[in-house]
């Protein structure tokens, strides 16, 4: 671990893995270290910090393995995208296939960016390259691949992502205490939009 | 109480000091830009610091209100005039009922501030009643004929704040987490540079243009948490200066951070001005 001086009233803690990053961003919130605390792929910024040079000594007694698993999230998809065809292409398999790996895989967001509520969800090891150019409107709900990142679009915005299908499920709600349906942390599993939505 | 705005300039957006605590969920922080500024108008007119006000790019503001109201305008210095008899910048300023207080176009900086007293009291969205223009949280940008709710006035208006506006100055800067992505002194070379303002600028950020910066085309950074007035280079080399509607995660490196009390020149430079650095630690 080592911290990274960010101004006057911020610190960039530098871990090794995305999951080390969620688990310390998880203990520093719980602590109130920051008024925000904001995971990365292998970082967390802890932002609003009265006496950062005092940080060090506090994060010596984070441990990697302190924190357990997140919350898990089940989000039904039709997995009617307009990509699903190149991603079967690409990965040289069918689309039932391409459908069967992305409901394999227990994704965990990594960190929020890009749009309110939009989280990088990891777990996946194959990879799509992003379109080359962006469409200029994504709908809400669409379920996209882009690296091996995965992600649902909250809101209807531009993007480029390959998108496998569509979800009902709410990703964003500002009226809610928790916004964001997939905090970081949170663990993701997609399944075929015949059984249901599940929050637990 | 509500406001009716007869004519709008470039651009006219409610904001106040924003929306803090979400930027783990994506959500930028957003708030006035010149937030001294803002502070100042809510002082003359009573209102604490939190309360929303208007932040007009530009001048060309028009509005009335349907019951008397104390008004103040700071920022961007400009005609003020309320049917049309010139009154006081940067003062409370009594709108009576049906009146019509006009924003002349300022003749230096960008936007003006206009504090009524009681606040523009549209819906909070996560606590804060500023409009996001990236994350596009927060009311609409204001529009032509929109009636905007006022609060409730909670204090007198200040008859004689004796506010010391900041002065203007090279941008002070702090060390930034990514300053060895450029090769040499990251913070000398941005001290020893002289930049303008590219008109690409906006609430997200304040583009420069100059000679580039040697930043390593090494491999991208993974995505990482950005701060207010964090000075990003991207493989162009020309830095931008994050403003309030930054992205709270990026990734290009932070070779530096501006000092919080000097980001509201940011938000009066105009297109073509000169930046200057200096170092924050440098006496």
């Amino acid at each position: 671990m080592k911290t990274l001086p960010v101004g006057r009233n911020a610190v960039l803690v530098e871990v090794t893995t995305s999951e080390e990053a969620v688990s310390l961003a998880t203990w520093a919130r719980d602590r109130s270290l920051a008024r925000d605390v904001v995971p990365g792929a292998a970082t967390v910024l802890l932002d609003g910090v009265d006496d950062p040079g005092a940080l060090p000594d506090v994060l010596a007694a984070w441990r990697p393995t302190e924190s357990g698993p997140g919350p898990l999230v089940e989000l039904p998809v039709t997995y009617d995208g307009a990509d699903l065809e190149y991603v079967a292409r690409r990965w040289r398999c069918s689309v039932e296939e391409v459908v069967s790996r992305h409901q394999s895989v227990e994704y965990v967001a990594a960190f929020c960016g890009f749009a309110p509520g939009f989280a990088y969800l990891r777990g996946s090891d194959e990879e799509v390259p992003r379109l080359d150019t962006p469409r200029t409107r994504v709908p809400a709900g669409s379920v996209a691949l882009a690296g091996r990142w995965c992600g649902v679009y909250p809101t209807e915005s531009p993007g480029g992502w390959r998108i496998l299908g569509r979800t009902d499920a709410v990703l964003w709600d500002v009226t809610q205490p928790q916004p964001a349906l997939l905090a970081p942390g949170t663990r993701v599993r997609f399944h075929d939009a015949t059984t249901g939505f599940t929050r637990r | 109480m509500t406001l009716e705005v007869h004519d709008l300039g470039a651009s006219v957006l409610v904001q106040d000091r924003g929306r803090r605590g979400w930027a783990h969920l994506g959500v930028p922080r957003s708030g006035a830009l010149d937030a001294p500024a803002a502070a100042l108008a809510n002082r003359l007119v009573g209102n604490d610091e939190d309360a929303a006000c208007l932040e007009v790019l530009l001048g060309g503001l028009g509005l009335s209100s349907d019951a008397d109201i104390w008004t103040a305008v700071t920022g961007a210095p400009c005609r003020v005039e309320v049917d049309g008899r010139p009154r006081e910048f940067g003062a409370a300023v009594r709108l009576r009922a049906g009146s019509t207080l006009r924003l002349g176009r300022p003749e230096a900086g960008l936007r003006s501030y206009v504090a009524v007293a009681g606040g523009i009291a549209v819906d909070a969205v996560l606590g804060s009643r500023s409009t996001d223009t990236l994350g596009r949280l927060g009311p609409a940008p204001v529009g032509l004929g929109d009636p905007l709710p006022v609060g409730r006035a909670s204090g007198a208006p200040a008859a004689a704040d004796t506010p010391r506006p900041p002065l203007p100055g090279p941008l002070r800067l702090f060390e930034g987490p990514r300053a060895d992505r450029v090769a040499g002194d990251a913070l000398d070379l941005l001290c020893r540079t002289s930049y303008t303002v590219s008109p690409d600028s906006d609430r997200i950020g304040l583009r420069l243009l100059g000679d580039p910066l040697p930043v390593e085309r090494r491999e991208e950074l993974p995505s990482e948490g950005m701060v207010l007035g964090a000075v990003q280079v991207p493989p162009d080399g020309r830095p931008v200066v994050l403003l309030a509607d930054h992205p709270p995660t990026g990734g290009y490196p932070v070779v530096a951070v501006v000092a919080e009390e000097d980001l509201w020149q940011c938000a009066q430079l105009r297109p073509g001005e000169t930046v200057t650095f200096t170092s924050a630690s440098r006496r």
